[in-house]
């Protein structure tokens, strides 16, 4: 039952990265890839109709974490406090900036919110980066189950690190790149002209950023953390998830080559979701089953098994999710059917679109 | 620590104040907009409609801010209180993630569709889906008060080994006796709102010669909808809720009700301040034997005082949950008062030219916030000195490595931050409100908008 909820919630935090991932995205690359207002108008639009439903997979998501595993969910939300705040402001503030950049138009205020909607939102992919890069590390964890881990302390990898060591920050870094990456992929498959054309440019130059990012910090890894390399070659079928990753980065890199066409656009999109679903359940499967890791030792650290709540209480949960997600996958079928096609880039289309 | 503990709750005390501003208006006007809606389709009556897209206006702008304050709150059980989620998750994070997976994904997906979806889906069509927007925003609510329910009363749970609690009956959760009523009269306070907002936006256009027709339709809805609201949160929903205090937290009544000394035929009082240290009621208005016959049925009952509690048990803010539960009190009544008369006017054919009870409408809108926020002061402080009634004192909750100053910095971001918040949020809602319900304008000029789907 614990491993089943393990996957479930690892199943609903790549959702929302996959999700939210290329609305964050767009926001990464906002100011590259559109310099009109008009431009703008559309990247906002791309994103306009489906941002805020796809953020709600962070709150359910959060939430089935919360009752499957209350311990780890105590423990990591007390432990990373501040980084959380933090995390909090940037989304408050990156959902104002677009509400307000779609209701108060003019040369004052638009740049200043594209302004707020690109920095909360590359600053969020990087948290999330070194958020994940903490998980995968470990944290200093003592016998109580809870920890307090500094914001930083040298930068340097090793017993006294603190939530940003040079480690964590490069994955971080990494995070920004790839959902730079599937941003601009989106942006490009959903518009037309001149924002599609640096869209795509943008997303051939970050590939390499991704690709160096992803083969330097996965050798650097399996060294930090010991546990990935034992669960691969103890269960070698998980090598499928690193497979799945590096499929998707070569489709990346495929796709984007020869004609601009949307079919070729789309799997380009696709691809990059496959890659960024291989990357976090190769990271959920490396660690499994514990849940954090704590420095200090195995011993210290937490697992699904000593995180979780009863047999009873997660029987009873998973009948409600089976139901609950269906529906809420039909609504996502529903939303992103309905919305699907390009931005029209001319203006006062006039039509009923959830437009900006 | 002792710092601590108090940072913590005035932590999530701003944030849930905060953020209740804007679902009580969401939910009230959610279910106006269902009855708008319904009667633009049975009267075929387009003025129906432009009042519902007026409001489904202003309902966007509050919830985008409900969602934006909403999401820190269930953030803060892990940051602020560790040790509370810890033990309580297994039970009370049921009721969180499903709302997430039963009510966000519901309204998130379907409330553009509700702004912008008119003309493409149809009338019919168009009502289920504000239809279904209520659903969501409604059944959002059952689940956050189900969550408060458990803290107020805990039941359907098991403890395992280490000391933590554990779902064991879903139906016992849903269904906790405190949900249903305290659900039951915390929308109608929520209805309240999106009432007297509604008719103080239409006495505002009839005073200042505007938008006449649409803000007939605004204050008759608002005070019929209203009055039916305002009486039926008295009785039965408030007496109810009473009842289950004086069976299930008998020094919480005490003190909310000043009663310091046991009696039999206990008066209420309806004035006086509380003095906790000379344990009396300075300066009391009273209605002798009152309090005996609206708790039990019996003019000469036996009410307890907070003098048959040990003080460990008495809630720690003894006048503030004094000076809530009155304030609610008295504002419910002046609510009773004021839409009798003004559903008693409607009736007459005299309340659109009643300047004085327009006034009255105009004015009044702020109190039912201020109502539905005494009302939750005193369910969350008569709780204390509980988290959990009975089961975890509330020091016991918080979370131990997070540092006091963490703490306090944080409560000084969350001020900041929401007072931009609160600013933006008057200004867009003043925008909307003198743009008024004739504009055909939908809130964005479509600009780069979405085509049909394609494929």
């Amino acid at each position: 039952m614990p491993t089943v909820w393990f996957c479930l919630v690892a199943l609903m935090i790549a959702v929302y990265v996959l999700l939210d991932g290329f609305d964050l995205g767009a926001g990464i690359v906002h100011l590259g890839v559109a310099h009109t207002d008009e431009e703008r108008r559309a990247v906002l639009g791309s994103i306009g109709s489906v941002w805020d439903a796809n953020e709600v997979w962070l709150i359910a998501g959060g939430g089935t974490l919360f009752f499957a595993f209350p311990l780890l969910y105590a423990s990591s939300f007390s432990g990373f406090y501040l980084p959380l705040m933090m995390v909090l402001w940037l989304l408050i503030l990156r959902g104002i900036s677009i509400e307000f950049r779609n209701h108060v138009k003019g040369p004052l205020w638009s740049p200043f919110w594209d302004l707020i909607f690109c920095l909360s939102s590359a600053l969020l992919a990087i948290f999330y980066g070194a958020a994940l890069g903490n998980v995968v590390r470990g944290v200093p964890l003592d016998s109580s189950g809870y920890f307090f881990e500094a914001l930083w302390t040298n930068f340097r990898f090793g017993k006294d690190a603190g939530i940003l060591d040079w480690y964590t920050i490069l994955v971080g870094l990494a995070a920004y790149f790839a959902l730079a990456e599937h941003g601009a992929l989106w942006v490009a498959l959903k518009t037309d002209g001149a924002i599609r054309q640096r869209a795509q440019r943008i997303a051939r130059l970050g590939w390499w950023g991704v690709a160096l990012l992803t083969v330097g910090l996965t050798l650097i890894t399996l060294r930090v953390q010991p546990l990935v390399l034992a669960n691969l070659t103890g269960r070698p079928w998980g090598l499928l998830f690193p497979v799945i990753a590096i499929a998707g980065l070569i489709g990346v890199f495929a796709f984007l080559r020869g004609e601009n066409t949307v079919a070729r656009e789309r799997k380009a999109f696709f691809s990059s979701s496959a890659y960024l679903l291989g990357m976090l359940t190769s990271a959920a499967f490396g660690l499994y089953p514990y849940v954090l890791p704590a420095r200090g030792g195995l011993a210290l650290s937490l697992s699904i098994y000593n995180t979780r709540t009863t047999d009873r209480a997660m029987q009873i949960g998973l009948a409600w999710w089976i139901i609950g997600m269906i529906l809420a996958t039909s609504y996502f079928v529903f939303l992103y059917r309905r919305f699907a096609g390009k931005v029209s880039s001319d203006a006062e289309q006039g039509g009923e679109g959830h437009s900006y | 620590m002792g710092e601590a503990v108090a940072i913590d709750r005035l932590h999530f005390a701003f944030t849930a104040t905060f953020h209740y501003i804007f679902p009580q208006l969401t939910m009230g006007l959610a279910l106006l907009l269902v009855v708008l809606k319904t009667l633009a389709l049975r009267k075929g009556n387009e003025d129906y409609n432009r009042a519902m897209r007026f409001w489904a206006r202003i309902f966007a702008i509050n919830f985008a801010l409900g969602v934006v304050t909403g999401i820190p709150m269930e953030f803060q059980f892990g940051t602020n209180w560790a040790s509370f989620s810890r033990s309580s998750g297994g039970v009370i994070g049921q009721t969180l993630a499903m709302e997430g997976v039963f009510s966000f994904f519901l309204e998130s997906s379907f409330l553009g569709l509700m702004l912008f979806g008119e003309k493409r889906l149809g009338q019919k069509l168009h009502w289920f889906v504000t239809f279904l927007v209520f659903l969501g925003a409604w059944l959002s609510g059952y689940l956050i008060i189900a969550t408060d329910a458990w803290m107020q009363h805990p039941v359907a749970y098991s403890v395992t080994p280490d000391g933590s609690y554990a779902l064991a009956s879903f139906w016992g959760l849903l269904l906790n006796p405190w949900a249903v009523w305290q659900y039951a009269h915390n929308m109608l306070g929520a209805v309240q709102t999106g009432c007297f907002v509604m008719a103080a936006v239409g006495a505002f256009y009839l005073l200042s010669n505007k938008f006449e027709t649409n803000a007939r339709i605004f204050i008759r809805t608002g005070v019929i909808v209203g009055a039916i609201a305002a009486m039926l949160q008295l009785y039965p929903t408030g007496d109810a809720q009473g009842a289950l205090i004086a069976r299930d937290q008998q020094p919480t009544l005490a003190a909310m009700e000043g009663l310091f000394k046991t009696s039999n035929g206990a008066p209420l009082a309806i004035l006086g301040q509380p003095d906790v240290e000379n344990r009396k009621l300075d300066n009391p208005l009273i209605i002798p034997n009152a309090l005996s016959f609206l708790t039990y049925r019996a003019w000469t009952a036996q009410v307890r005082g907070l003098d048959a509690f040990p003080q460990s048990e008495w809630p720690d803010r003894i006048p503030l949950l004094y000076y809530s539960y009155h304030v609610m009190v008295g504002l419910g009544t002046l609510f009773i008062a004021i839409m009798a008369i003004a559903a008693f006017l409607l009736w007459r054919g005299k309340l659109y030219g009643s300047r004085w009870m327009l006034w009255i409408l105009l004015l009044t809108f702020p109190f039912p916030y201020i109502a539905n926020t005494a009302g939750w002061i005193t369910a969350e402080v008569g709780r204390q000195p509980y988290l959990i009634y009975g089961l975890m004192r509330t020091p016991e909750g918080i979370s131990q490595r997070v540092p006091a100053g963490s703490a306090w910095f944080t409560l000084i971001g969350f001020l900041g931050m929401y007072m931009v918040l609160g600013i933006l949020f008057l200004f867009l809602l003043y925008r909307e409100i003198d743009r008024g319900p004739d504009s055909t304008v939908a809130v964005v000029p479509h600009a780069g908008g979405m085509q049909p789907a394609q494929n």
